[in-house]
C-alpha cells in the first residue's frame, strides 16, 4: 500500500483507505477456499432468491387449487403441489423470505446482547461478572428447543415470537465467547496503555475490547446461523412457529408428513430448502473462522 | 522525581517486591537489574497503578499515586511495554492508537501533533495510516515510545525496552531513547536483565534478587568495578 501526501491531509479517508487494503487481503483469502465461495454463493443465493421473491416465483404461493391436489413434479408445477394444490417451487422461494426473517431477527437481537454482556463480564471482572455468568448458566442449563418450546406457549405461536423465543436461547453462548475473548484482553499491554492514558472502563470496553471479541463473534454467527434455521423449522413443524398459510419450510414438512409415502416431494423439497441452506452457512462459517478464529491465526 | 518507599507488592499471597525504595532525581536515568522473577517489572507496573495489591508509598513529581486521579498522573508518567508485539492494538492504524491518549485527555489537534511524534521518533508521518502488522519489531516499540510521548510525561518507565528486538535494531532504540532523553528533558527509569544496556543508558542502576534490593551503584562504580556485594560480581561475571 502506498500512501501519498495528500492522504497526509485527509486522514479520514486515508484510514479508510488502510480499512479497505485490509479488507482486499482477506477477500483474497477467503476466496482461496473453495468451500467457503461454495457457502458464500449459496447464502447469495437464498438472498436474491428472498429479495426477487415476486419475480421467480411461478404461482401464487397462497392460491389453491383443488383440482392440482398434490400434484407430481411437471411443467407447471416444477417441483410438484401441495395438499392443497399450491405450487411447491413458490411457496420454497416465498419461504425463504421467512427464514431470512427469522435468522436476522434473531442475529440483530442475540450477537449484540451475547457480546455486550460477555465484554462488560470479562472486562469489569468480579461481582458483575459473577451475576452475569450465572445467568448465563441458568440460560445455557436448559435445553435450547425446549426453553424455545416453553417461550412461544407462552407468548402464543408466531414468527415475531419464536424469533424472540429463539434469542433467547441464542445469546449465552456469545456471552461466554466474549467473556473469554475479554479476559485475554482486558490484561494486554495494548489495553494497559490506553489504561494507563486514563481512559474510562466504558472506552476500553466499547473501543478496545469489543473489536477484539468481533471475529469470534462474527465466526460463532455464522455457524449459528443454521442453527437457527433448524430450530425455526422445528418450531414450525410443531406447529409453534409461523402459522399457515405461511410458506414457511418447517411447517411444509410437517403437512407433507402425511404424504411422505406416496407423495415424497410435498416434504422433500422444503427439506431438501432446509438442508441446503443450512450447509450454506455452515461452509461460509467454516471459512470465516479459518480467516478470523484469533486461535487458529497465527501472530503477524 | 520518582520516590518509592518501603514498598511491598504481593500476588496471590506472595511477595513479588520486599520493603524496597529508591529515589530518581529529575532528569536522572535509573536502570534497575536482575534476573526474570526478581520483583523489577513488578515495580514499575505498581508505580502505573496495574497491581492493586500493595503497600509503602510511591510518589511522582510529589504526587502520591494513590491519591492522584489517572489522568493527572498520565501528564506525568508513561510507560514503555517490554514486547512491541502485544502493545499495539492489531484493529487500528498507529496514527489512531499514538492520537488516542490526546483524545481521552482533551489536547488539542491530537492529528497534527500525532504527525510531529512520528516525526520525532524517526518514522515519519506517512506511517500513521499502517496497521501494526505491517512494521518491524523496532518500529513498532518506536510507535508505543510515540505514544507514551502523547501526553508530554516528565517520567518514562521503560520495561525491557530492548529485549524483544534484534541486537542491531537495540542499539538504535537505546539511541532514539538518549536522543529523546536529552532533546525532552526527560526522567527514565529503565527495567532491564541486560547489564551492557544498563550500563549504556543509566547514571544510577538498583540489583534486585528475589523481590529485594541488593544494592545501588553508580556507572562509573559498575565500570571500575567497586562492587560490595558476591550477586553483583556473579551477575557482572555472567554478562
Amino acid at each position: 500500500m502506498s500512501v501519498t501526501p495528500d492522504l497526509v491531509d485527509d486522514p479520514k479517508r486515508a484510514v479508510r483507505a488502510a480499512r479497505w487494503a485490509e479488507f482486499k487481503v482477506f477477500t483474497r483469502r477467503f476466496m482461496r477456499n473453495p468451500l467457503g465461495v461454495l457457502g458464500l454463493v449459496i447464502v447469495v443465493l437464498l438472498l436474491l432468491c428472498a429479495a426477487f421473491a415476486p419475480l421467480l416465483a411461478t404461482h401464487d404461493p397462497y392460491l389453491p387449487s383443488l383440482a392440482d391436489r398434490l400434484a407430481p413434479p411437471s411443467a407447471t408445477y416444477w417441483l410438484g403441489a401441495d395438499e392443497l394444490g399450491r405450487d411447491i417451487y413458490s411457496r420454497i422461494v416465498y419461504g425463504s423470505q421467512l427464514t431470512l426473517l427469522i435468522v436476522a431477527l434473531v442475529i440483530v437481537t442475540s450477537a449484540p446482547i451475547g457480546l455486550i454482556i460477555g465484554a462488560v463480564s470479562g472486562t469489569v471482572g468480579g461481582w458483575v461478572d459473577v451475576i452475569f455468568m450465572r445467568i448465563t448458566d441458568v440460560f445455557l442449563a436448559i435445553p435450547k428447543l425446549l426453553l424455545a418450546l416453553a417461550f412461544v406457549a407462552a407468548l402464543g405461536p408466531g414468527i415475531t415470537n419464536a424469533a424472540l423465543a429463539i434469542t433467547l436461547t441464542a445469546w449465552p453462548p456469545y456471552a461466554r465467547l466474549a467473556r473469554a475473548e475479554a479476559l485475554v484482553v482486558r490484561n494486554s499491554d495494548y489495553v494497559n496503555a490506553v489504561r494507563l492514558a486514563g481512559a474510562s472502563e466504558f472506552r476500553i470496553i466499547v473501543f478496545h475490547v469489543i473489536p477484539m471479541c468481533l471475529s469470534s463473534v462474527i465466526v460463532r454467527m455464522t455457524f449459528d446461523m443454521a442453527g437457527i434455521i433448524l430450530t425455526a423449522a422445528g418450531l414450525g413443524f410443531i406447529g409453534l412457529g409461523a402459522q399457515p398459510p405461511l410458506p414457511e419450510w418447517g411447517a411444509m414438512i410437517s403437512t407433507g408428513r402425511k404424504f411422505i409415502f406416496d407423495q415424497w416431494w410435498v416434504a422433500t423439497v422444503p427439506g431438501i430448502a432446509i438442508f441446503t441452506v443450512s450447509l450454506g452457512f455452515n461452509l461460509l462459517g467454516d471459512a470465516m473462522r479459518d480467516l478470523l478464529d484469533p486461535h487458529l491465526r497465527q501472530r503477524k | 522525581m520518582l520516590s518509592i518507599q518501603h514498598l511491598n507488592v504481593e500476588f496471590s499471597g506472595k511477595l513479588a517486591v520486599r520493603d524496597t525504595g529508591f529515589s530518581v532525581q529529575p532528569g536522572e536515568s535509573f536502570g534497575l537489574v536482575g534476573e526474570s522473577g526478581s520483583g523489577k517489572s513488578t515495580i514499575l507496573r505498581t508505580v502505573m497503578g496495574l497491581n492493586a495489591n500493595w503497600n509503602g508509598s510511591i510518589t511522582v513529581d510529589g504526587v502520591d499515586v494513590r491519591k492522584a486521579p489517572r489522568k493527572q498522573l498520565a501528564k506525568v508518567v508513561q510507560m514503555v511495554f517490554q514486547d512491541p508485539y502485544s502493545s499495539l492494538h492489531p484493529r487500528y492504524v498507529i496514527g489512531q492508537q499514538i492520537a488516542e491518549p490526546m483524545k481521552i485527555n482533551g489536547i488539542a489537534n491530537p492529528e497534527r501533533r500525532t504527525a510531529e511524534l512520528l516525526e520525532l521518533i524517526g518514522l515519519g508521518a506517512r506511517f500513521q495510516f499502517r496497521f501494526p502488522h505491517e512494521l518491524s519489531g523496532g518500529q513498532r516499540q518506536r510507535v508505543a515510545i510515540a505514544r507514551a510521548l502523547a501526553l508530554s510525561p516528565k517520567l518514562l518507565l521503560l520495561d525491557e525496552p530492548t529485549s524483544a528486538l534484534d541486537v542491531s535494531i537495540q542499539a538504535e532504540i537505546l539511541n532514539l531513547l538518549n536522543r529523546l532523553r536529552k532533546e525532552l528533558g526527560l526522567t527514565f527509569v529503565i527495567v532491564s536483565h541486560d547489564l551492557a544496556v544498563i550500563s549504556y543508558m543509566c547514571e544510577r542502576l538498583m540489583v534486585m534478587r528475589n523481590a529485594q534490593p541488593v544494592e545501588t551503584l553508580t556507572r562509573e562504580q559498575l565500570r571500575s568495578g567497586a562492587i560490595a556485594e558476591d550477586y553483583t560480581k556473579a551477575l557482572i561475571a555472567a554478562a
